[in-house]
């Protein structure tokens, strides 16, 4: 059942990115929807509307970019509350450490390892 | 391109009036064709577009979602599976990039490639092995952040910014 609203939450979070790139009249590269769902994600997840979408769509709700923005949002608010001001700057990418590491170690290796097609 | 005419071929003989007027009209038609085909053809790509990205990206996310349940019933609680699960689709983002099938997935998937966080691993990997030639430093290493870094840059302005903000609120 998880595996289905997971599916339907993912799937919807990339549809409305597929439909910005298609119906807005600007030119909208891969880089502005990536940076615009993980600040929009991060924004929404301080309101406290990003937290509901992942108890319902679990990994639909945080593996789309804009679960890092909740990420890094979440963090920070409770480092704030444990640590106060040197919350604010630390928490967020302590939550977010996980995945920024593995995305520079494997794309590294990746990037080592193999050549580009063509 | 009247002008061009003149430049490059031999003096033609001046239009006549009744051949001016059937020119016009004919580029009169084909601006308007060109207006009619541009408002109908938009439309099924941006429905084709749309359902790709939706079954794509809930496709990774549904993968997403077995990996974490693998993860919890392995006895990781909530958020350190979330935490594995986004390294695990990191490597599988990387790899497959390195592979260049993920490259095939996004021209069909769009934003369904993009916005997963595999995407985000495809968009460190695919330029670094673009530029590899101009060395590990200014080639591999400086490219890896072409588009993650402005990603880190403002996600990590967000979240300093809202932390200020619920600091000061308290």
């Amino acid at each position: 059942m998880s595996i289905v609203m997971a599916f339907l939450i993912g799937g919807l979070i990339c549809l409305v990115g597929q439909l910005i790139m298609d119906l807005t009249p600007y030119k909208v590269t891969p880089a502005h929807i990536l940076v615009g769902f993980v600040t929009g994600g991060a924004i929404l997840s301080a309101l406290g509307l990003y937290g509901p979408l992942v108890k319902i769509g679990g990994a639909g709700a945080t593996i789309p970019i804009s679960g890092f923005g909740h990420n890094l949002a979440q963090g920070t608010l409770e480092a704030v509350q444990a640590k106060g001001l040197l919350g604010a700057f630390s928490g967020g990418i302590t939550a977010g450490a996980a995945g920024i590491a593995a995305a520079v170690i494997f794309g590294f290796t990746m990037a080592v390892l193999f050549n580009p097609r063509g | 391109m009247a002008d061009n005419n003149k430049q490059a071929g031999p003096p033609k003989k001046p239009l006549t009036l009744a051949e001016q007027v059937k020119q016009q009209k004919q580029t009169y038609d084909q601006q308007a064709y060109q207006r009619l085909a541009d408002s109908v053809k938009p439309r099924p790509r941006v429905v084709v577009n749309a359902l790709n990205a939706f079954w794509i990206g809930g496709s990774i996310s549904a993968l997403a979602q077995v990996i974490t349940l693998v993860f919890t019933s392995a006895g990781l609680n909530t958020r350190d599976a979330a935490s594995a699960t986004v390294i695990i689709m990191v490597f599988i983002g990387a790899f497959l990039t390195g592979l260049g099938i993920y490259d095939e997935i996004g021209k069909v998937a769009g934003a369904g490639s993009i916005i997963p966080i595999t995407g985000f691993a495809n968009s460190i990997v695919a330029p670094a092995m673009e530029y590899k030639r101009e060395g590990f430093v200014f080639g591999v290493a400086a490219r890896m952040f072409n588009i993650a870094g402005p990603v880190l840059v403002y996600g990590f302005i967000v979240s300093v910014l809202i932390g200020l903000i619920a600091y000061f609120l308290k």
